[in-house]
């Protein structure tokens, strides 16, 4: 016989776990005890505030498609981790939260440091479960991990109590296999691909939309393969970039709000537009009613909640994208639609010309486009971007470039701001061999700052580049393009950040001048270990191209005056 | 605002705790309100059934029948309006012995609304009814001179039209698909 504590850290090996990101308390105390018997076969990262944890989880998970583990008290310590959760669900990240929770006795209660994990976590995660005997330890971990990480993954909680975590019994673990009210890799149905095939064989103008989802399912290739073989032009979404390279001639760019010209314009465009593994997001499809008005619409997808939800949809193919693309490609006809791929090329000329120009100018202020291009230059484009929220996260997204897939982390459907440096550390433990840059504002690196305390504690070797625009940047810019310049609550007055980072031990410097940007950035990526990169910023730059709410995919805005017209010969 | 009609979900699910309540905010969530809801064991062990009657358009239904089986420990859920289904609910009335026996008709009232005495005493008499609830309701209203000191209504239980049993297909494409899980070890992981 063995305690709850110690069957749930064995539980956890047997799933394959051997990082875990946590905070202690009370209630969690006999896990803590057990973990640290169990050190050697699982190494447990002690954050500095529980919200760390899961955003370090969740870069971690996002970097190794394994689920990310996190472990906190009750209470508070367990509260603390919701806008994570919620975050997780949203971006579809397999995450498994084990929380302590008071004796089973005192349930109900209000007894010290109780919450109502379950009732607060059922509406933001994929499944949460109180387990309050020991001997259900071991099925709860397997069910978790199960769920978390198969079909459409998301966030679960094991809210264990106390004297379950006391209690002893006869530990074995199973993994799982099967759930009868839960089919995580449905069969693809075979009448629907030959329908597909058939709307995208007849196709004069297809185009294809890249989500998330292609990640998650390993379905790069394939689609890739699909893609060329009937010479369609990609765009992804913000979370499906680097699911194709930057520089692949297909690769026409991101769709969205602060997306590239061409794969929004050609949007309303294109006649056959096949959707994989997103999930028509409003920040993609912009004005719902004058979204792609000429397309019939196929959406693959897992989740086939997601068909007609947001967007009605022509055809579906509900599986993994993988399978999907697997048994759709064969059927599909080679064919050549150079004109159609040309008029993409054509818009991004624009863009290049009118707004990569201005935000890749070599006079005033540094500008936060300049440092995600120097960035990626100075990787080969090989490294780990993992961003804020704000216009740091739209810079680096649109001017950073990608070959290798999960190449970006970034908070999508919550626009989490403290996301990034603790995404970053997961990141950088779950793939130690990458080069992982953090890319974030002033204001969001303030949110999780205390997490310089794990990069100091670990060594971790992250690369910190902090866009210092003394402004919240992202919300400054709405101020000023909708709201008459009034500039509410977003300026901001900032510590000496490197001043900051040095007393956590880790070096840094501040640039402020263009001319000293490329020797900074080699140094910090020299440096064997974590470093911060301050760079201050043009404070009045905006992010553009810029599709405003309520306008049209077709309707962008080139700079704060021009829109975008398309270049007819 | 869509054509608003009293949609009747069955929801079959786990037996579990919270499941409940993990339905119920699909619904707080789109701020549906929800007329009536029922639940009960099937004949199906372990098995459990929610009815819930809400008003809404088609279109918003079934986004929230997909969210509901989304939930993992939810079997199925279906959709029907009243056309589907045959669909009662049982209400229970307590009124005022004395005042009932000083009605002339009573046996006439009763027998008219098909309703049937479970209790006597000599402060209160209960009455059973089902049927619909402008059943029940027209009932309500007869009983009122009497005093009606307590009235319940079960909430709708309903039984579908249709030929073909669908929980029970479904249950067999799980079994099936169990045993292929476990046929294929690579099946499914
Ligand atoms: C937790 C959280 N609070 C508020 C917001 C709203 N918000 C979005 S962007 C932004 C400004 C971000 O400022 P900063 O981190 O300096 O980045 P910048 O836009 O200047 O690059 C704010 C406040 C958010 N996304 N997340
Ligand atoms: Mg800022």
């Amino acid at each position: 016989m063995i305690t709850g504590a110690e069957a749930l850290v064995r539980s956890l090996i047997a799933e394959g776990v051997d990082l875990v990101f946590g905070y202690p308390g009370g209630a969690i105390m006999p896990v803590y005890d057990k973990l640290y018997d169990y050190t050697s076969q699982l190494r447990h990262i002690l954050v500095r505030h529980e919200q760390g944890a899961i955003h370090a989880a969740e870069g971690y998970a996002r970097i190794t498609n394994r689920p990310g583990v996190v472990i906190v008290t009750s209470g508070p310590g367990v509260a603390n981790v919701i806008t994570g959760l919620s975050d997780a669900m949203m971006d579809s990240t397999p995450v498994v939260v084990i929380s302590g929770q008071v004796n089973s006795k005192f349930l109900g209660s209000d007894a010290f440091q109780e919450t109502d994990v379950v009732g607060i976590t059922q509406p933001i995660t994929k499944w949460a479960l109180q387990v309050r005997r020991a001997a259900d330890i071991p099925a709860a971990v397997a069910r978790a991990f199960y769920i978390a990480s198969t079909g459409r993954p998301g966030p679960v909680v094991l809210d264990i109590a106390k004297d379950a975590q006391t209690g002893e019994l006869e530990w074995k673990h199973e993994k799982l296999r099967f759930i009868r009210s839960y089919n995580p890799r449905p069969k693809i149905s075979p009448a629907d691909i030959v329908h597909a095939a058939h709307i995208i064989n007849a196709a004069q103008r297809p185009m294809i939309l890249a989500g998330h989802g292609v990640m998650i399912s390993g379905a790069e290739k394939e689609l890739l393969a699909l893609a060329q073989k009937a010479d369609i032009p990609v765009a992804t979404t913000l979370l499906g970039l680097s699911t194709i390279p930057s520089d692949h001639p297909l690769n026409k760019g991101m769709l969205g709000m602060h997306g590239n010209i061409g794969p929004n314009f050609q949007t309303n465009k294109a006649d056959v537009i096949l959707a994989v593994g997103m999930r028509f997001d409003d920040r993609v499809t912009c004005d719902i009613d004058r979204y792609a008005p000429n397309a019939t619409i196929i959406h693959i997808d897992i989740d086939s909640s997601e068909f007609n939800r947001n967007v009605r949809v022509d055809a579906t193919i509900h599986g993994d994208a993988r399978d999907a693309l697997l048994a759709l490609t064969p059927l599909i006809e080679p064919a050549k639609h150079t004109k159609w791929n040309e008029q993409f090329d054509r818009c991004n000329q624009v863009e290049r010309d009118t707004v990569m120009r201005a935000e890749l100018r070599h006079d005033g202020k540094i500008t936060m486009g300049e440092v995600a291009a120097s960035l990626a230059e100075a990787t080969n484009n090989q490294a780990v971007l993992v961003t804020d929220v704000g216009q740091n996260q739209m810079m680096g997204a649109r001017y950073f470039r990608y070959t290798m897939p999960r190449s970006i982390i970034t908070s999508g459907g919550s626009g989490t701001m403290g996301f990034g440096l603790p995404a970053a550390i997961g990141a950088k433990m779950g793939a130690p061999e990458r080069t992982v840059v953090y890319f974030g504002g002033d204001g969001g690196f303030q949110m999780t700052i205390e997490e310089l305390g794990t990069i100091m504690q670990y060594g971790t070797a992250v690369k910190m580049v902090v866009l210092d625009n003394s402004y919240l940047g992202n919300v400054r810019q709405w101020q000023e393009l909708f709201f008459n310049g009034r500039y509410s609550q977003t300026p901001l007055l900032n510590p000496d950040f490197v001043a900051v980072a040095k007393a956590y031990g880790i070096p840094g410097e501040r640039v402020e001048e263009r001319a000293f940007l490329p020797a900074a950035i080699s140094r910090m990526l020299s440096h064997d270990g974590p470093y911060l990169l301050v760079v201050a910023i043009e404070e009045m730059d905006n992010v553009f191209p810029m599709i405003p709410i309520g306008a049209s995919v077709e309707e962008i805005l080139l700079n704060k005056t021009e829109k975008f017209t398309y270049p007819e010969d | 605002m869509p054509a608003q009609q009293l949609f009747t979900l069955t929801v079959y699910s786990e037996h579990c705790v919270g499941l409940l309540n993990q339905v119920s905010i699909i619904f707080t969530r789109r701020c549906l309100n929800i007329e009536d809801v029922s639940a009960s064991r099937t004949t199906i062990e372990g098995i459990h059934r929610l009815t819930i009657t809400v008003w809404s358009d088609r279109e918003t239904m079934e986004k929230v029948v997909k969210q509901i089986e989304k939930r993992i420990d939810v079997l199925k859920a279906f959709l029907y309006t009243d056309d589907d289904i045959i669909y009662q609910e049982i209400a229970l009335y307590k009124v005022d012995t004395a005042a009932l026996l000083r009605e002339q008709y009573l046996e006439s009232l009763i027998r008219h609304h098909g309703a049937r005495i479970l209790d006597i005493t000599p402060e209160f008499t209960v009455l059973e009814k089902a049927g619909q609830p402008w059943e029940t309701e027209a009932l309500l209203e007869q009983l009122k001179p009497y005093g009606v000191r307590q009235f319940v209504r079960s909430g709708r239980v309903c039984v579908t039209k249709s030929p073909v049993e669908k929980l029970n297909m479904y249950l067999e494409e799980q079994m099936l698909r169990q045993q292929a899980t476990f046929l294929n070890p690579e099946s499914n992981v």
